[in-house]
């Protein structure tokens, strides 16, 4: 059998719902014999293949989730937005409200006890964009699934669901939003 | 040689970026500027993403902060739900919690470390330890180590299975529970959820004794590689109890220098800003905290499971305290001060969790109705804790209204921020300077970086400043979308 080829990644996110797909627990050792990673926070690839399932986790806050989110979606044939920030920007997202300039002078002018109050400028540092976005104002998604994270249950009923071949379908009990 | 943190002449050096570090959680990379002979004059590590936490919280209700915080770290939610709920605590007046709820923190917080350190081990970090640091790529994952050593990899899916259920009995769920609220805990666990939970532990205790006896195992047999990886010297700081044990979940602020002489002990952690302080640097939106009496240049410190089994004076649970007394005792003290030391310490840690969690599922004020403190209402709070990858700050301030006026947090991997810089610089001499790069020896610099367990996510709550913006303007002059830069 041909294994799936799944790629992950997260961008303005917490990880959290990569914590919710490790939360499958020791149906992972099932997964495996269905799915293969290509790029993941649980790999050491760094680029992301050609692969049948894209699962992007976080909103894009900066340009290089940009890049990253580009390439997951010329690369993978099915894109999933996984969780609250992927969908709708999330917690990150709050900082919509705020002018960045305030945010800036907040942190790094009226910082308790800091020393060499300077401005981090290295072109190292990625362009932060002013709003974060969710990833379907950037690139076409193919799949949502909610949740702060969504249930461990979920996810895995959405994965072996593509991986039978199915159109995967969700109960309304396994669609959260907290 | 420099101490490598910037090149005399940047410009005509060769770039090599490792982007992103992987197997560790949040965004960071690394940079190494080289020249023609392949001799490294620059190493960093960054942060390359930023959230700006402490603006956005400003004039939200306080009652939400203990929820909303977790949102910085999906791999560590509970400690800031913990670490906030402890510095609101003192907002609502609620200096002593009553017995059931303070308990039922301290298991919430275990199962914390138990599951963090399991990931973190066996998810992450294992297959540089069980199959050499310049294995194969497609080797080096825990899909990996599954089909090669399958009961290693089943028992760290179990243990890290096993603490993140305890989290979801004492907190509502598996990742950004609510269990935790200003005052004590919404919530007590039945006598028959403890019961099912007892009945697991004595294999999980058992797991965690045989994952302490891999890492003892690995010192033992490749004692020089792991005593001098990346090897250097630091401060260190954490928490310890009022006798000097270590504790997980509150106490003093002790610091100590690599001699292990004392710096400051059972320090009030409510004005932990007079002790330490922030350096910030242009090429990281993390910055750099350091002991304010010895300065930036000697000041910094780690922190997190190395520090805190090598500065307590005892662990107060016994298997764990036996095997650090083994681990202290190793080739003269010899993992004290190793990186991959971090990977023993982390795993003493866990048997610690795993002991601690069966003390408290016995206690039966785990099961009591008394939940819920309020006091005088204060208008400030810190709230300190260890978390799994070490000592995190929370710092809030409120109003009359019940809004956050201003916050500050410092997370445990900012803590580690030079200490990690330090540690890939010396990888970088040891094992990259003057020679032909390959993807194997670049992965020497992760392995350095993973040691520490960094939270990159957690690092990145603060914001950069970036005066130079762009924006982009549409055919009739109006601003449709604008990027910045710091600069």
């Amino acid at each position: 059998m041909t294994r799936l080829r799944v790629a992950t990644c997260s961008l303005a996110g917490c990880f959290g719902c990569h914590m919710s797909l490790l939360d499958i627990d020791e149906r992972l050792f099932d997964l495996v014999k269905a799915v293969e990673f290509d790029r993941s926070p649980i790999t050491d690839i760094k680029h992301c293949g050609p692969c049948d399932i894209g699962i992007v986790e976080g909103g894009v806050c900066n340009a290089e989730n940009v890049h990253v989110l580009k390439e997951f979606r010329k690369n993978c044939r099915i894109l999933l937005a996984i969780g609250s920030c992927a969908i709708t920007g999330g917690i990150p997202a709050w900082r919509n409200n705020v002018d960045l300039w305030d945010c800036f002078q907040e942190v790094y002018h009226y910082g308790i006890g800091l020393e060499n109050g300077q401005i981090p400028n290295d072109p190292e540092l990625p362009l932060p964009f002013d709003k974060v976005h969710p990833i379907n104002e950037v690139v076409r998604v193919d799949h949502f699934l909610p949740g702060c994270p969504p249930p461990a249950d979920a996810i895995w009923k959405f994965l072996t669901d593509l991986a039978a071949g199915r159109e995967p379908k969700l109960d309304y009990e396994m669609l959260h939003y907290d | 040689m420099s101490n490598l943190e910037t090149a005399a002449n940047p410009e005509n050096l060769n770039r090599v970026v490792i982007e992103p570090v992987s197997r560790v959680e949040g965004h960071g990379k690394v940079t190494l500027l080289l020249d023609a002979d392949d001799r490294v004059h620059q190493v960093r590590l960054h942060i390359v993403e930023f959230r700006g936490f402490e603006k956005f919280i400003q004039g939200r209700p306080y009652w939400e902060v203990p929820v909303m915080v977790q949102r910085l770290c999906g791999i560590c939610p509970v400690s800031h739900h913990l670490a906030a709920s402890k510095a609101l605590d003192l907002i609502v007046g609620a200096k002593q919690l009553t017995p059931t709820a303070e308990k039922l923190r301290r298991l919430m917080h275990l199962g914390q470390i138990l599951q963090s350190h399991a990931l973190h081990f066996f998810h992450l970090a294992s297959p540089d330890l069980l199959f050499g640091f310049d294995a194969e790529v497609a080797k080096r994952n825990v899909v990996h180590v599954a089909a090669v050593v399958p009961e290693v990899a089943r028992k760290g899916v179990l243990l890290r299975k096993y603490g993140q259920e305890i989290i979801r009995h004492t907190a509502g769920k598996r990742v950004h529970g609510t269990g935790s609220v200003p005052g004590g805990v919404n919530k007590n666990l039945t006598r028959a959820e403890r019961v099912a939970l007892l009945g697991e532990i004595d294999t999980i205790i058992e797991w965690s004794r045989e994952a302490v006896g891999i890492v003892k195992q690995l010192f033992a047999d490749n004692a020089k590689l792991y005593e001098s990886f990346g090897r250097f010297e630091s401060n260190r700081l954490g928490l310890v109890r009022a006798d000097g044990a270590l504790d997980l979940y509150h106490g003093g602020l002790r610091a100590t220098d690599a001699e292990g002489n004392t710096l400051f002990d059972h320090a009030d952690y409510q004005h932990y800003y007079e002790l330490i302080h922030e350096e910030v640097k242009p090429w990281s939106y993390m910055k750099f905290p350091f002991i304010v009496d010895k300065g930036t240049e000697v000041g910094w410190y780690r922190v997190g499971p190395l520090a805190r089994v090598a500065q307590c004076d005892f662990i107060p649970t016994g298997l764990a305290e036996a095997e650090r007394v083994a681990f202290k005792a190793f080739d003269g003290g010899a993992a004290l001060s190793a990186p991959l030391g971090y990977h023993w310490a982390r795993m003493i840690e866990m048997l610690h969790a795993a002991e601690g969690i069966k003390e408290l599922l016995l206690d039966n004020d785990l099961s009591g109705g008394d939940l819920l403190l309020r006091g005088e209402r204060q208008l400030r709070g810190v709230g300190v804790i260890e978390a799994p990858r070490g000592t995190l700050i929370h710092h809030y301030r409120v109003n009359e209204d019940d809004q956050i006026v201003s916050a500050n947090l410092i997370v445990s991997t900012t803590h580690n921020n030079q200490a990690m810089n330090v540690a890939v610089r010396e990888v970088a001499r040891q094992y990259l300077d003057g020679r032909t790069l390959t993807e194997g020896l670049l992965n020497h610099i992760e392995v350095a970086i993973r040691a520490f367990d960094p939270c990159l996510s957690c690092a990145t709550h603060a914001l950069g400043r970036m005066p130079l913006e762009l924006e982009l303007v549409d055919a009739g002059g109006a601003v449709v979308g604008r990027l910045a830069r710091s600069g």
